[in-house]
């Protein structure tokens, strides 16, 4: 299992871009959600993930996912999902991410 | 693509995965962390945990968990009452909000409360509680319906599946350091028998008194030099130890007789290999050929041995060992009736012999092991302790011993039958 990769990471005043990348679907996709964690913990307003490189999210990629979430709900963070592709939109929405995150083009 | 249909491929797929996982992964650890991602991820639960149950301890034990906070305890205690609960209400899931009878829910009632903790089942696989899966309430916020139940189950039974199965290697490991153990340590009470026995042996002769344990010593550094495995190097030591167990059955005055014993003696302490022999064979040795070694012993490659007169390819390899461990020694000791003879003469008389008494790969394996201590390459001093110091650094040895192995060929056994 590749565990080096990079998690590409910018970063624009109080709003923080993670790319989700296909790593998220795999267990070495805990790294993204760490790398998620420690945006919100250096006090990001927002926090956004984007997905414009992941053709699908599977089980594992949702429960990081949640993972994030959560983090963020705790911390008072707004979460924002972009460049989500209409499947994995649709599957958000009928798992019920979508309650938690605001979707953004 | 309809949402029912979505949902199904997605938990589908999750199961699936679930099964590779539990099928195929080695890292344990890692399974049950992948194991609660994808149980959290077909249905969005937002948090979650996954204890293996210990019987011994009465112990449950976290495994995995996701969005329990640093402050959610990773061990729990199990009454005995408590597992007989989970096992009567079977591999089902169980609604913390409709368990508040139960004592383990009334111990921990506050805490799953708290963690927003809605379902748990029991992982019981043959009949036996491994353990408990532990979950949040879904993203959703919607209650789990019939269908999520189901799936719930049905994935952690493999998460279940793969708990028993690693408790299952857990055990067997355990049994076999046990039996590894056991048979290390009767390998040792064994040898020590052996060892007692070998002294015994030698005690009835008070010139020979150390020989069963020096002819043991040297058969074993013949087999080392040899290329033998450790095992086959203890069971020709153990050879060496015991070959002249027969000489306990052999009149005390024959043995320690201070002069050349007469044709009927002789007759008499001859009949030694094969009673050692019988008194052997019935013993189940962790080795094999050791009553071998011991009836064939005073065998010769010409034929010209006793008992039973072989030659070369019918006698055991091990036999040819002892019988040279077994004459360098006897040359190399004070014997009634005549002094031990110098190291020279003894490699001298040892590579005359080769082809008709001895087997000259293992004259040659002798040599090899007497020259690398000598020269410092092994660094044991075994032939020193077994011989004395002086006696093995005498001059000319080294020399004597290269020119030797020049000299010898150590590939093949019976070379050349002589006249003697």
């Amino acid at each position: 299992m590749n565990t080096n990769f990079e998690i590409p990471v910018r970063n624009e005043g109080e709003t923080s871009i993670v790319f989700a990348s296909d790593y998220l679907n795999k267990i070495s996709g805990e790294k993204i959600e760490r790398e998620c964690k420690r945006q919100i913990e250096t006090g990001c307003k927002t926090l956004v993930v984007n997905f414009k490189d992941t053709e699908i999210v599977n089980s594992i990629g949702v429960s990081i996912l949640l993972g994030v979430i959560d983090a963020a709900a705790n911390a008072g963070t707004q979460i924002v999902f972009s460049e989500v592709s209409e499947e994995t939109n649709q599957l958000f929405e009928m798992l019920g991410l979508t309650n938690h995150v605001k979707m953004a083009a | 693509m309809p949402d029912n249909q979505q949902k199904l491929i997605h938990t589908f797929s999750a199961l699936a995965d679930l099964g590779q996982e539990v099928a195929h992964k080695n890292n344990f650890q890692e399974m049950i962390s992948t194991s609660l991602h994808l149980l959290l991820g077909s249905l969005a639960i937002m948090r979650g945990g996954v204890a293996r149950y210990s019987r011994f301890g009465h112990e449950l034990n976290f495994l995995a968990v996701r969005g329990l906070g640093d402050d959610f305890p990773l061990s729990a205690s199990l009454e005995i009452s408590d597992e007989k609960e989970f096992l009567n209400a079977g591999m089902t899931d169980i609604e913390v909000s409709q368990a508040k009878m139960l004592a383990f829910f009334q111990r921990y009632q506050k805490v799953l409360e708290r963690k927003k903790i809605e379902i748990i089942m029991p992982l019981i696989i043959r009949d036996e509680l491994v353990g408990l899966v532990f979950l949040g309430e879904k993203a959703s916020g919607e209650p789990f319906t019939d269908l999520d139940r189901d799936i719930v189950r049905a994935m952690a039974r493999h998460i279940g599946v793969g708990i028993h199965q690693r408790n299952l290697m857990v055990e067997l490991e355990r049994r076999a350091d046990e039996n590894r153990r056991l048979y290390d340590d009767m390998r040792l009470t064994y040898r020590d028998t052996v060892k007692a026995f070998a002294t015994a042996i030698d005690c009835k002769d008070k010139y020979t008194e150390g020989h069963s344990v020096r002819v043991g010593k040297y058969s074993e550094i013949i087999a080392e030099e040899l290329g033998w495995g450790e095992e086959e190097v203890e069971g020709v030591a153990v050879a060496g130890y015991l070959h002249d167990v027969g000489k306990l059955t052999v009149e005390r005055n024959i043995i320690n007789a201070p002069y050349r014993i007469n044709a009927k003696e002789s007759a008499e302490l001859n009949k030694h290999p094969g009673v050692g022999y019988e008194i052997l064979l019935p013993i189940h040795h962790p080795y094999t050929d050791v009553p071998l070694a011991a009836k064939y012993h005073h065998e010769r490659l010409d034929g010209r041995g006793y008992p039973d007169g072989l030659s070369d390819s019918e006698i055991p390899y091990i036999a040819k060992i002892v019988n040279l461990a077994d004459s360098f020694d006897a040359m190399t000791t004070d014997r009634p009736y005549k002094r031990r003879r110098p190291a020279n003469e003894v490699i001298e008389d040892l590579k005359r012999n080769s082809g008709k008494q001895f087997a000259p790969e293992i004259v040659t394996a002798f040599y090899n092991g007497m020259l690398t201590e000598l020269t410092g390459k092994d660094k044991r001093k075994r032939f020193r302790r077994l011989l004395g110091r002086e006696y093995m650094e005498s001059e000319g040895i080294v020399p004597l011993l290269k020119q030797a192995l020049n000299g010898m060929d150590g590939t093949s056994s019976l070379t050349f039958i002589g006249a003697g």
